[in-house]
C-alpha cells in the first residue's frame, strides 16, 4: 500500500522545504484560472462557503436568487460572485475581482479572473501579485490548450507554485487512473515552464470533496492534501535574500534637522550602521536610524514600510533607490523586458511612454522584438505593434539612468507599468529580464572595447575602495563578484590559461 | 506640535506594543505604502473621514505613514447634520488631539430646503446630503485625490474595485474605464479635473479591522460598544431615540435596551443590534460567531438591489 500510495500521491514536490519549521502566516495571494464551465465559480463559492466566509444574510439572498438548486440542496455558489455576474449581464468589461476567506491558520486573497474574454490581460493583472495559481481542469477533458496558456502566463508573471484542481472528479467515477494521467501530464507541463512546486488534487467543487474537507470515502486511494491544506502550506514569495532595496517614496522633514526617506523595503534587509548607496547618483552613506511610528527599530526587512535616516546630508529625492553597497541593482539606459499589452491601442514601436517602476517614473521608448505564441510556447519574431493581450519581448531605451533588478530575482524592482502619454492610461505591465549590453553576465564598459583590469582583493579593502566617491561615480562601469580566496585563485589560474 | 520631531534623534515614541501578527503587519505595510504614494504623486489629497471604525483605522494608518511628520492633508467630514451626537463630539476631540486639519462641509442647498431623512426619504436625502455634498466639498477644495476607507469584502460590486479608483471631472465612476492595476505600481497620472479615490483598506476584511483596532488600541466612538440606550423600532430597524428631531409615529414607543451599532452613519438610517458586548474583546468575540454581514444595518443598501453600484457611479464614495 505504501509503495502504490507514494506513486499516486498528488504532491509531486513538497510545498514547504522540510527544514522550515515556522509556518508562514502572511496572507497568501492566489489566482484561479480555468476555462468556461470548468467549475471555477463553483470552486471559489465552495471555498468561501466551507470556510464560512459567507454571512447568513448573504446566504439568504443567495438561496432566494438561486433558481436552480443543485441536488445537494446547496445554493448556486456561482451567485456569490455576482460582482462579475452583473458586469456580464450589462456587457461591461469583465476583469479582476478579489475575494477573501480565511482558516484559523492563514488568510487568503483570491484574484478571480474570468476564463474567456481578455484572459491574458486579466490573468496578467491578477497574477502580478499572486504567489500561487490554481489551474482548473475538467477531469473528463484532461489538460487542454487553455491549461497550457494559463500556466504559461502564470509562470511568466513569476508564479512558482501551481495547484492543479482536477475538478468534476465525481463525473469520472473517482477513477484513479484518470488522475494519474492528468497529474503526470501537468507535471511535465509545469516543469517545461520552470515551475517545480506542483500539487495536483482530484476534487469535486460541487460536492465539496478535497476542497476544504477530505474525500476519504469517495477517493480512499488519494493521500495527498486537500486544496485548503495545500494553500495553507504554500509559501509567500519574499525577496529578503538579495541586496537591500528601498525605493524612496517621499522625503519627510518635520523639523530643521530631521530628514527621513520613506518607502517600503523592496528587497533584502537593513540595520543601523549599514553602508548604502543612493542610486542613480552613486552617493554613499551609512544608515543611522530606522524610524517607525511604534519604535525605533534595529532592523527592517523586505515588505516593511519604514523611514530611513542617514548619517550625513545627501541629496535624495522621490524616485531614487537606496541600496546596499553589496549586490547592487542594474543601472543603465538600455534594458530587455517582457511586456503584456493591456489596451486596445497596443504597444507601438518607437513611441515614447511613461514607465513607472517602484516610485520612479521616466520616459522610455519601446521596440518590440518578438511575441509569444501561447498555444505552442514559441517566441516568434515581431517588430510591429503588440496588440492588446499580446505578450512580447521588447527593448527599452531610457533618456536617463534607470534602476532595475531582473524580475526573476525581485518582483518589485523588476516590475514596471507603461503609461500612454496621451490617454494617461496603463497600457502594459512589464518584467525586466536583463540589462542590454550584458553578454554572458559580464557588463560591458560604456566605452565598449576598452581595457579592463581584474583585481583580487581582501574583502575589507574592496569594501573601502567601493565606499569611495570615486568608485561610486563610475559604479556603472564596474563588475563585482564575491568569492572565496580559493575560487579567486582558480579564476586567475583560468584567466592565465586563456591568455 | 506633539507629532513633529525637532531633534535629529527620534526618541522612542509614546507607545511600544507587542509586534503585530504577520497578517495584520502585511495589511498595514500595504496601506502605508498607498498613503505615501498618493501623498507624493497628487497635488492636493484629502482624506474622507466618516468617524466610523474604518475611518478610525484609516486615520491611524495615515498617522503612522507620515510619522514623524504631520498628516500632510486635511480630513474632510461631510456633515449631514443627522449624525449621532457622540460622533461629532468624538470627531472634534480626535482632530484636536492629533493636530489634524479638519474640513467640515454641509450641503447649503439641502440645509436651506430642509431636506431630512424623515421628510424626503432615504434615497433623495442621501443623494443631496451625502453624494451632492461630497461633490461640492471636493470641488471647493480642488482635491485631486481622496482617501476612502472602503473595503473589497464589503459588498459584491466592490470586489473588483481598484486601489486607485478613477473619477471623471464630474466625479463619476465609470466601471468601463478603470485602469488595470499590476503589482503595487499605481498609475497616479490624471488630467486636469480628473481625480482618484484611493482605498488603502481594500484588502482588509471586517475581522481584520477589529483585530487591528484591538492590537493598536485605536479609540472608537462609544456607540460601537453595547450600553443601555433608548430606541424606537421602525421598519424593522432599531433607531436611537435621543435626538429631539426624531418624532414618534403613532403606535411607536421609546424602549430601552442593551444595543450597539456595527456601522455608524446618520442616526435615522442606521439600525442598532441587540448586544451585550460592551468592550472590544466582547465585540470581537461576538463578531467571530456573527452570521450577519455588517452592511445589513444600513438602509441605503436595501433601498434597491445593485444600489451601491449605482451610488458609486453617481459619486457616492
Ligand atoms: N458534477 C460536477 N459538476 C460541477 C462541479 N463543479 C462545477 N460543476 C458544474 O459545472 C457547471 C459550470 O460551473 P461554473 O462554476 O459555473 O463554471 P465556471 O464557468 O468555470 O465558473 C455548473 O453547472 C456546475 O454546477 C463538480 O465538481 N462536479
Amino acid at each position: 500500500m505504501t509503495a502504490t500510495a507514494t506513486s499516486t500521491s498528488a504532491t509531486i514536490l513538497p510545498f514547504a522545504e522540510p527544514a522550515k519549521a515556522a509556518r508562514d502566516t502572511r496572507p497568501l495571494r492566489l489566482i484561479t484560472c480555468g476555462s468556461v464551465d470548468d467549475g471555477k465559480s463553483t470552486l471559489i463559492g465552495r471555498l468561501l462557503w466551507d470556510t464560512k466566509a459567507v454571512k447568513e444574510d448573504q446566504a439568504v439572498t443567495l438561496a432566494r436568487d438561486s433558481g436552480q438548486q443543485n441536488d445537494l440542496g446547496l445554493p448556486d455558489f456561482a451567485l456569490l460572485l455576482d460582482g462579475l455576474q452583473a458586469e456580464r449581464e450589462q456587457g461591461i468589461t469583465i476583469d479582476v475581482a478579489y475575494r477573501y476567506f480565511s482558516t484559523d491558520r492563514r488568510s487568503f486573497i483570491v484574484a478571480d479572473t474570468p476564463g474567456h474574454e481578455q484572459y491574458t490581460r486579466n490573468m496578467a493583472t491578477g497574477a502580478s501579485t499572486a504567489d500561487l495559481a490554481i489551474l482548473l481542469t475538467d477531469a473528463r477533458a484532461g489538460l487542454l490548450e487553455q491549461t497550457r496558456r494559463h500556466a504559461t502566463i502564470a509562470a511568466l508573471m513569476g508564479i512558482r507554485q501551481f495547484v492543479l484542481a482536477v475538478n468534476k472528479f465525481d463525473l469520472v467515477g473517482y477513477d484513479r487512473a484518470v488522475f494519474d494521467k492528468i497529474s503526470h501530464d501537468f507535471r511535465e507541463l509545469a516543469l517545461s515552464l520552470g515551475v517545480r512546486q506542483v500539487t495536483a488534487i482530484p476534487m469535486s467543487a460541487l460536492k465539496g470533496e478535497n476542497v476544504v474537507y477530505a474525500a476519504d470515502t469517495a477517493m480512499p486511494w488519494y493521500d495527498g492534501p486537500t486544496l485548503i491544506e495545500a494553500l495553507e502550506l504554500a509559501t509567500v514569495r519574499s525577496t529578503q535574500a538579495g541586496g537591500f532595496r528601498l525605493p524612496v517614496q517621499r522625503v519627510v522633514r518635520p523639523g530643521e534637522s530631521f530628514r527621513g526617506y520613506q518607502g517600503t523595503v523592496a528587497g533584502g534587509s537593513v540595520k543601523p550602521g549599514d553602508s548604502v548607496v543612493i542610486l542613480p547618483s552613486g552617493t554613499v552613506a551609512n544608515v543611522k536610524q530606522i524610524v517607525t511610528f511604534d519604535l525605533v527599530r534595529n532592523a527592517a526587512v523586505a515588505g516593511d514600510a519604514i523611514t530611513l535616516v542617514l548619517d550625513r546630508q545627501v541629496d535624495v529625492a522621490r524616485g531614487d533607490m537606496i541600496v546596499s553597497l553589496d549586490g547592487q541593482p542594474m543601472t543603465g539606459r538600455h534594458f530587455d523586458a517582457q511586456v503584456v499589452s493591456l489596451q486596445p491601442g497596443g504597444i507601438e514601436p518607437g513611441k515614447r511612454y511613461w514607465l513607472k517602476s517602484s516610485s520612479r517614473r521616466q520616459r522610455v521608448s519601446v521596440e518590440p522584438v518578438s511575441q509569444l505564441e501561447l498555444s505552442t510556447g514559441i517566441w516568434q519574431p515581431h517588430a510591429s505593434t503588440l496588440h492588446m493581450n499580446a505578450i512580447g519581448k521588447v527593448r527599452l531605451a531610457f533618456e536617463e539612468q534607470a534602476i532595475f533588478d531582473p524580475y526573476d530575482q525581485n518582483r518589485s524592482t523588476g516590475a514596471f507599468i507603461l503609461i500612454d502619454p496621451d490617454t494617461l492610461n496603463t497600457v502594459a505591465g512589464g518584467m525586466i529580464t536583463a540589462k542590454r549590453g550584458e553578454i554572458g553576465g559580464i557588463h560591458q564598459s560604456q566605452e565598449g572595447e576598452g581595457q579592463r583590469v581584474l583585481l583580487s582583493l581582501p574583502a575589507d579593502l574592496a569594501e573601502q575602495i567601493m565606499a569611495s566617491e570615486l568608485f561610486a561615480a563610475r559604479r556603472d562601469e564596474t563588475e563585482i563578484k564575491r568569492m572565496t580566496a580559493r575560487q579567486a585563485a582558480e579564476v586567475f589560474r583560468d584567466a592565465a590559461c586563456d591568455i | 506640535m506633539p507629532l513633529s520631531v525637532q531633534e535629529t534623534e527620534v526618541k522612542n515614541p509614546p507607545v511600544s506594543r507587542p509586534p503585530l501578527d504577520p497578517h495584520l503587519k502585511a495589511l498595514e505595510n500595504e496601506a502605508i505604502h498607498i498613503f505615501r504614494e498618493v501623498a507624493a504623486e497628487f497635488e492636493k489629497p484629502v482624506m474622507l473621514y466618516s468617524i466610523g471604525k474604518d475611518s478610525s483605522v484609516l486615520l491611524h494608518l495615515a498617522r503612522k505613514a507620515f510619522y514623524p511628520g504631520r498628516v500632510p492633508f486635511p480630513l474632510l467630514h461631510v456633515d449631514t447634520t443627522w449624525k449621532f451626537k457622540e460622533m461629532i463630539r468624538f470627531r472634534d476631540e480626535i482632530a484636536e488631539k492629533y493636530d489634524l486639519d479638519l474640513v467640515v462641509h454641509t450641503n447649503p442647498r439641502g440645509k436651506a430646503e430642509g431636506i431630512t431623512p424623515f421628510t424626503h426619504g432615504s434615497a433623495l436625502y442621501t443623494d443631496i446630503m451625502k453624494t451632492e455634498a461630497l461633490r461640492q466639498a471636493l470641488d471647493a477644495g480642488g482635491y485631486d485625490a481622496a482617501f476612502g476607507g472602503a473595503r473589497r469584502d464589503e459588498e459584491a460590486s466592490r470586489a473588483k474595485e481598484r486601489i486607485y479608483s478613477f473619477r471623471t471631472p464630474d466625479h463619476k465612476w465609470d466601471p468601463r474605464n478603470q485602469r488595470p492595476e499590476l503589482w503595487n505600481v499605481y498609475n497616479g497620472m490624471i488630467k486636469k479635473g480628473e481625480s482618484v479615490r484611493a482605498f488603502p483598506l481594500s484588502n482588509w476584511t471586517e475581522v481584520d479591522i477589529w483585530r487591528y483596532i484591538q492590537a493598536e488600541d485605536i479609540p472608537l466612538v462609544p456607540l460601537y460598544y453595547a450600553a443601555e440606550r433608548p430606541y424606537v423600532e421602525r421598519d424593522g430597524m432599531m433607531i436611537l431615540a435621543e435626538d429631539p428631531r426624531l418624532k414618534l409615529l403613532p403606535g411607536e414607543t421609546i424602549r430601552r435596551g442593551m444595543i450597539r451599532f456595527r456601522t455608524l452613519g446618520c442616526f435615522p438610517l442606521t439600525g442598532a443590534i441587540r448586544s451585550t458586548a460592551s468592550n472590544l474583546e466582547e465585540v470581537i468575540a461576538e463578531l467571530e460567531i456573527a452570521t450577519v454581514s455588517e452592511r445589513q444595518g444600513r438602509a441605503i443598501d436595501r433601498d434597491q438591489s445593485g444600489s451601491m453600484e449605482k451610488k458609486k457611479r453617481e459619486g457616492y464614495f
